[in-house]
């Protein structure tokens, strides 16, 4: 089956405007996605009909809420194939998922001269919380190194490995490069070791097929807002036994079952892990992108992605001045880039008047851009409703910012 | 030589030519950056640096005849051609013209859409350093 992309368009009202009196291109995608008309109405809908506070009201209202946010908890089990809908625990974002499994996790298992495996690729929020873990605890930090095109090196996160690493906490897909690591193989490497696997699923969840029992990882963690869902909300994904054998992360209300002054005994999975009312709205709306992205099917969605990036890929190549950045051969729909003696912020607010929107920088991942030798980088990434003609504009306005150094 | 005022004119005069077309303010704005005197390579030091800019901005100035002339680079065209306009008004000028002017051009040429809110802040701290530098200019010829 192929998709209708003009149908699919239309869904999103934010697209059909003029930016600087062009129409907008949008292209910051890996950034946060735009929302269909179905995830804005949920969220009006919602307040408009359904408001109440869940899971302990005694009134329609609370049981009707009530409902509609563990229906959203049921369909994220089925995106990513858990085993249970316990095991899927709402957070604010994939930042707070990663600090969670840090403060919990981290607090229990990880001990002086324990070690932590992460890679080059790291967004910031999966460098900071194990450092200041670390810190805390007296363990090490190790650096999973990349080669020149951005795929990390196997044979090094294997000499990484021993009995003293504790975890492994990985991005799935590069947020600055698009790179796709193999998951997999790291996870079975991990486990051989007796380590726990966290997966960075921030920029994979929209785009890749996403089996959690199929990839054996520990815990995956992801964001609503990246998936055409709302901002504010996030998915910590762990294994039962794990999420069980872990302190809670907050204290509060909905995460108890019973308190006194003396004892309190914790809630069971996964409201253990959430702590007072929870952002009911949003999860509520993001079943809404859940179905969107099921009705096309991600198969669809990743064909349609892959041959904009190929075609974006091969086109910006033959712009004189254009110097690809990450060239790994599996890719998400990412493509980062630099102009010969162009600094990126200039490229971009040079796009940006012509109405195209893209990311520059260093794309919270600045020990890559580091290891990389640069500057930054301009990044375009691409969404379903991302067009051959959006591409077409893109390349057209690089090539004319390019040509102004590189003539 | 011109008062500030009439510096700022003449630049909102230039800018007017290029209407309300982004492409081409930003293309006229490096060009203009482009042509800023050489910086000393020695002079690009961490001490130099303008704090709160988003791209990297090195600011130097000196004293000639009682009058403050700054020197100025960045790292990023755009950033360059807008400290070439800040030049272009405040250099070569006595430390309390400097320090009374009355900066209105950025918005007028409608630089304040174009760089946003971000890069605003950073325009805000190479004024505010610009002004800086006049400050401890006058207490030193006061003293």
């Amino acid at each position: 089956m192929s998709i209708n992309i003009e149908n699919i368009r239309a869904l999103f009202p934010v697209l059909h405007q003029e930016v600087n009196g062009k129409p907008l291109v949008y292209l910051d995608n890996a950034a946060t996605t735009q929302k269909p008309i179905s995830v804005i109405e949920a969220l009006t809908e919602y307040y408009y009909k359904d408001n109440s506070n869940i899971h302990r009201g005694a009134h329609t209202l609370a049981d009707r809420a009530t409902g509609y946010f563990e229906n959203t908890r049921a369909l994220v089990r089925d995106f990513i194939h858990a085993k249970e809908a316990a095991e899927v625990i709402f957070t604010k974002g994939t930042t707070e998922s990663i600090n969670l499994v840090a403060s919990t996790f981290g607090r229990k298992f990880i001990e002086k001269g324990d070690e932590i495996i992460i890679s080059t690729l790291e967004h910031h929020a999966n460098i900071v919380p194990w450092q200041m873990l670390c810190d805390e605890k007296g363990a090490l930090l190790k650096i999973i190194p990349i080669k020149d095109n951005g795929e990390i090196l196997m044979e090094e996160y294997e000499k990484l490995l021993s009995n003293k690493t504790k975890l492994v906490s990985i991005v799935h897909a590069s947020n600055t490069l698009g790179t796709i690591n193999p998951v997999k193989e790291i996870i079975a490497k991990a486990h051989a070791v007796g380590a726990k696997v966290l997966l960075d699923g921030a920029q994979s969840t929209s785009h890749l097929e996403i089996d959690v029992q199929d990839l054996d990882c520990d815990f995956l963690a992801f964001s609503a807002h990246k998936l055409y869902g709302p901002t504010g909300l996030g998915i910590l994904y762990g294994k039962r036994e794990l999420l069980e054998s872990m302190p809670p992360y907050q204290g509060g209300g909905e995460m108890i079952k019973e308190v006194s002054f003396e004892k309190t005994i914790y809630n069971v999975l996964p409201f253990k892990f959430e702590a007072g009312t929870p952002n009911i709205a949003d999860v509520i709306a993001f079943q809404k992108a859940l179905e969107f992205i099921s009705g096309l099917g991600k198969k669809n969605i990743l064909a349609h992605e892959t041959r904009l990036l190929e075609y974006a890929t091969e086109k910006l190549a033959e712009i004189k001045g254009f110097v690809p950045v990450g060239t790994a051969k599996e890719k998400v729909s990412v493509i980062s880039f630099n102009i010969k003696d162009m600094h990126p912020f200039d490229v971009g607010m040079m796009l940006d008047a012509n109405g195209i929107a893209v990311r520059t920088g260093t794309h919270c991942t600045q020990p890559l851009i580091k290891r990389l030798g640069i500057e930054g980088t301009v990044r375009a990434s691409f969404a379903v409703y991302n067009t051959e003609s959006e591409i077409d504009k893109l390349v057209e306005s690089v090539a004319k910012i390019a040509k102004i150094k590189n003539k | 030589m011109k008062s500030i005022q009439e510096a700022q004119n003449e630049i909102i005069e230039e800018f007017s030519i290029l209407g309300e077309d982004r492409e081409s303010t930003i293309f006229y704005i490096m060009e203009l950056g482009a042509q800023l005197p050489d910086f000393p390579e020695e002079e690009k030091t961490e001490e130099n640096i303008i704090k709160g800019c988003q791209s990297k901005v090195w600011l130097t100035t000196k004293v000639d005849a009682n009058k403050v002339v700054f020197l100025a680079d960045s790292n990023t065209d755009i950033t360059k051609g807008l400290i070439s306009l800040l030049i272009r008004v405040l250099s070569g000028r006595k430390p309390e013209e400097i320090l009374n002017a009355d900066l209105n051009f950025i918005q007028k040429i409608g630089m304040g859409n174009i760089i946003g809110t971000q890069r605003s802040n950073g325009l805000a701290a190479m004024i505010k350093q610009m002004k800086m530098y006049a400050l401890a200019y006058t207490a030193k010829l006061n003293a």
